[in-house]
Order: C-alpha cells, then structure tokens, then sequence
C-alpha cells in the first residue's frame, strides 16, 4: 500500500474515533441539562398524557445509554432524527441550509489564501521595513476583531455610505433562481449557464465572504511572513541569491515553497473558526444558512436538531483537516506519518 | 544584584524596548482602569441598569454624551466601561478555571504517555473538533443565558487549548537531563510534574493567557451577539453592536463604538501578549 493511502485510512480511523467521542459528548450535554424538551416543544398548553406520548415515541423515557444506542442505530440508517422546531427530519433541514453556509465559508477560504498569502509574501520580503510594519499591524487588528464586528463595519462603509454592494441576502429578491443542483447559487446559475444570477450572487457573496475571512487573512499573512523569515535565512536562499535569480523569484519559489507547509497545516485547524464565525457573519447579512437554523434549534432546545447539526460541522472539520493533510503529502512527499505524530 | 533580579531586569527590558507593547500596555492599563473605577468616573453610572431617559434618546456623540446615547437615552461611554468590567471579569474567571485543568492534562498526557496519553490526547482531539463558538453556543442554548452559564460554556471549550500548549512543551522537556536526573533520585510523578516540568511551562502559561483574556472576551462578545450570552439591561459589548445594528446608518455611534471597544480589548492583551512572548525568548 503506498503511503498516500495509508495516510489516509489512519488519519479517516483517527478522524472516526473523534466523531464517535463528539457524538457522545454532544448527546450527554444534550441530555442531561435541565429541562423536558418534549414539554418545551409541545408547548404549556399540551396535556400530561401528550408529553408522556412524545417522550415514549422518541426513547426519552429510557436511560442514557439506550438513547444514544437507538442514536447509532438511527445514524447508520441516514436517519438524525427529527426536529420539534420544523417537524421535517434534520437531514432535510440540514441539507436545505448548509450549502449556503459551505459556499460562504468555502469563498471566505478562497480570499484567505489568495489575499493572505500574497500579503505574507510581501511582508516578509520587506521584512523590517515600512510595509512589513504596516502589513503586521494589519494583520493583527484583523485577527483581534471579531467577524461580526468585520461584517456591521463592511456593511456600514460598503452598502450604506458608498452603496455598491447589497446590504443582506443571497441574492435579488427578483432575480429567477436556478433549478437546486448543488445548492451553491453561484454553482447552481453556472450549471444552468445563467450569467446574470451568477454575477447577482457573487455580488451579493462578496462582503459576508470577506468580513468571514478577515481573521483568516490576517493569521494566512502572519504565519506566512514568519515561515518566510525563516527559511529566508537557509543556506540554500542565499545560493539562489548567489546564482543570481531575481528577487521575486527568490521569494515565490524559493522562500515560499517551504513556508507554505506548515502555514497549510495550520489553515486547516482556522477551518474551525470559519465554521465558528459564520454564525456571526450569517446574522449581520441576513445569509439564509445554517446559523439562523442552528441558533433557534439551541433556543427551543431541539435536542435531535442540535446534535445533528453540531455532528455535520464537526464532520466537515475533521474532512477538511483529512484534505489538508493529503495535500502536505502531495506537496511534501518527504512526510510520512511517523514525523507527522510527533 | 542577585542573578534572578538580573533576568528579571533582562526580560523587563526587553518588554518595554518594544513600542507595540508599550502601546497595548496603554490600552490594557486603561481598560482594567476605566472597569474598576467605572463607579466613580462614569458621567452616569445609573444608565446601567434598565431606565430610560426619554429626553435624550440616541443622541449623538458630543456635548455631555461622549460617545452619544443609545436607543434608551443611555450614556454609551458609561455603559461600554461596565461592559469592559464584566467581560474582564469573565475572562478572569474562565481562565483560573480552565487553565488548571488544560495544564494538568497536558503535564499528565505528555510525561505518562502511552495509552493515558492517547486517551487524554483524543478526549481534547474531541473537543476541538468542534468549533469553539459551536460548541459554546449548544452548551448555552441548555443552560438559561446568564453570566456564570456563559462563564461554564466558554471554560468547557476553552481548556483544550492549554493541554494541546502543555503536552507538547512536556514532550520535549521530558527528554531533558534534569526530568531523568529527578527520576533516578526516584521524585514521585507528582513532583517530576509539578516541581520540575510545571516551572519550565510557565512563559508558554503566562503569553498565553495575556493574550487569551482578550480571545475569550471576544468569543464573549460573539455569543452575546447571538443572543446567546448576557441577557439586558447587564450592558455587554457583542449584544450592544447586535442592537445597534437595526439603527444603521443613521444612529452608526451604536454600532461602532462598542466594536471599537472589542477590538480595542482584544488588540491590547494581544500586544502585551506578544512582548511578554519576546521577552521570555529573549531570556531563554
């Protein structure tokens, strides 16, 4: 078995374990807090015998472990369970509201890597100079704001003050949205070859994309530039600097190749924050992903719902870390498990 | 002049040598400042609780209403200093709590290794796999959203960090000859952790935690922005921009004075952070 794919089965058993542990937290916390949930979603005016029926019908009634035994049981059938909030399965509600989140936070990582690493590029080849002080302290205000506070302030200067792009939302009010493909408008209007409601939705991404992956631009440039740094000072720099290579190249093939590593395996820990953040972002924007969902489902505590949700977006963490890794393989063939460990 | 007080000296003078964290220990000082004495340098420390003073509702900046008045009629200037107060407090409190316990699994996990540290190890794995604010978000949405609930959710998610830090600086001290030197004079585990590894975690501890206090006012101030942190008429600094947001553009002091405050907070503790950072590098 090559190594490729032996990272990755060990790397998907780790990843399973994990899940299995949040599954089991997240069921524990959603259990043992105060509270009757099939009371709160039946309501004050239900009577005894109806909460008795509902708490019977959903295993609420039986102990602990028997409860996440019929969760297992449930999940290996494609089934989370079903919401009080919607009374639609939480499969159904996550699939109708998570790609608008996956497509923001996939736009945000997009403009991490190609506005964060540049930046870090130019820092650190002027490092200690004028641009590099201004690029650091850039990048740290970026970091130290929140993402809803990016979001009030892009929406303040860009939709209010100089209006040119959307307040809130997805997309027109009167624009013919594509046939649901992917669930990704942007996707969706390119699939059905419909330019104008693919440039209505970039138009509407861009400033939530943004205010989401500020943090990230500011933390891609830092560890750039300090990754940079260092391997600016190897040897095998100043060979090339010796040969004569022109600056530029200097810093994108030479300095840059090493630095980029380890800066890849830290971007795939920040995915967390995106997932995090865009709880945030979606609120201020008006964005109709997950967040809204999420945040009433915790509200009315809507057990079923909660813990399904909570499980996608740990899923989609522990996937996107299992990528990020392959990736350093690919990039770095000399990496092999053993180092990785360690 | 003994050597202790020599590094002492050293490391001091590294700190202040850099303007940046001159410049975040003005922002800190002043912070921790405007919170303790906020009874008695606020022009109106009865704009905390929930009046309202209908004569002067959303005034702007200016005149006796530094920062303005909020939809209320109260004195955003008052009410952001005991914001700060509270989100100070919080952050303290979080971080006595988790801090202990994250340093303690990660001192165990790194020195006793074999299947104790692959269990604790995967116990944090799990708790970072979920994202931070998720995780305190759903351990909110359980509890009533008062300040100690929110104290409990953002400590749950918070101790991870620290083990993550501590195991892998007991990683490598463990190799050094001073941990084997105890061993073979036969110290307790007990002792080998907290006598001899412990004090060589310190710097990595104390960074840290100056830069986190500003992180978790920041996760603070985002659950409250959800509504899911400190509930009115307790001023607090993420629910006072999620109001201010419905009066934009024209009430825009609303918004942008307390996200100013947040950043500010978090900007601060970052700086000193960094220099302390510097510092105890410049010593080793």
């Amino acid at each position: 078995m090559n190594s490729v794919a032996r990272i990755l089965l060990a790397r998907t058993a780790a990843a399973a374990i994990v899940l299995i542990g949040v599954s089991m937290l997240i069921f524990t916390i959603a259990r043992v807090i105060p509270g009757d949930p099939a009371r709160i979603a039946l309501g004050p005016l239900a009577t005894a015998e109806q909460v008795e029926a509902l708490r019977t019908a959903r295993h609420l009634d039986e102990s602990l472990p028997v409860q996440y035994g019929y969760f297992v049981r449930d999940v290996f059938h494609g089934n989370l369970g079903t919401s009080f909030y919607t009374n639609r399965p939480v499969t159904t509600d996550i699939a109708q509201f998570l790609p608008a989140s996956l497509e923001l936070i996939f736009a945000a990582g997009f403009l991490m890597v190609v506005l964060g690493i540049p930046l870090g590029i130019v820092s650190a080849h002027f490092r200690g100079g004028g641009v590099d002080h201004v690029g650091r302290l850039l990048a740290l205000l970026s970091v130290c704001t929140p993402a809803f506070v990016w979001g009030v302030i892009l929406q303040l200067v860009f939709a209010y003050f100089w209006p040119i792009f959307p307040l809130e939302g997805q997309i027109s009010a009167t624009a013919v949205l594509p046939p649901r493909a992917t669930g990704f408008i942007t996707i969706d209007a390119l699939l059905a070859g419909n330019w104008s409601v693919f440039v209505d939705a970039l138009y509407h991404l861009a400033l939530p994309a943004l205010a989401l992956a500020m943090a990230g631009i500011g933390q891609t440039a830092r560890l750039t530039r300090a990754n940079m740094v260092d391997t600016y000072d190897r040897p095998f720099v100043e060979m090339a600097r010796a040969y004569g290579f022109p600056p530029l190249a200097i810093a994108t093939r030479f300095a840059f190749r090493p630095a980029f590593i380890p800066t890849l395996t830290i971007l795939g820990l920040d995915f967390a924050a995106l997932l995090g953040n865009a709880f945030l972002v979606e609120k201020v924007f008006v964005w109709p992903g997950i967040s809204r969902y999420g945040v009433e489902v915790i509200i009315r505590k809507d057990l079923d719902a909660i813990v399904g949700t909570v499980l996608i977006i740990a899923a989609a963490f522990l996937i996107m870390n299992i990528i990020v890794d392959l990736l350093v393989v690919l990039i770095n063939p000399r990496i092999r498990l053993a180092e990785k460990r360690t | 002049m003994s050597a202790a007080t020599g590094t002492a000296r050293r490391t001091w003078y590294v700190f202040r040598s850099n303007p940046l964290t001159i410049l975040g220990l003005a922002i800190v000082t002043l912070v921790v400042f405007l919170s303790i004495f906020a009874d008695f340098i606020t022009p109106f420390p009865e704009h905390v609780g929930p009046i309202g003073d209908f004569g002067s509702m959303s005034a702007p900046p200016g005149g006796q209403y530094l920062f303005g008045t909020d939809t209320l009629g109260r004195d955003l200037l008052t009410r952001i200093a005991y914001a700060y107060r509270l989100a100070l407090v919080m952050a303290v409190v979080v971080l006595i709590i988790s801090v202990p316990v994250g340093v303690t699994v990660g001192l165990i996990a790194g020195y006793v290794g074999g299947w104790v540290d692959y269990a604790l190890m995967r116990i944090t794995d799990i708790f970072l796999s979920i994202p931070p604010l998720v995780l305190a978000m759903s351990i909110m949405g359980f509890l009533e959203p008062t300040l100690i609930n929110g104290m409990l959710a953002v400590t749950v998610m918070w101790w991870p960090w620290y083990a993550r830090l501590i195991y892998n600086v007991t990683r490598s001290e463990a190799r050094e000859g001073y941990v084997l030197a105890a061993e073979i004079v036969g110290a307790s585990t007990f002792h080998i952790l907290f006598r001899e590894i412990l004090p060589n975690c310190w710097p990595s501890i104390l960074t840290k935690m100056t830069i986190d206090i500003g992180f978790v006012i920041l996760i603070a101030s985002s659950l409250s922005f959800l509504g899911l942190g400190v509930q009115p008429p307790t001023p607090d600094l993420g629910s006072m921009v999620a109001d201010g947001a419905k009066y934009m553009p024209d009430a825009w002091w609303l918004t942008v004075f307390p996200a100013i405050a947040i950043l500010l907070v978090v900007l601060g503790f970052n700086l000193v952070g960094d220099g302390l950072r510097e510092a105890f590098e410049a010593d080793a």
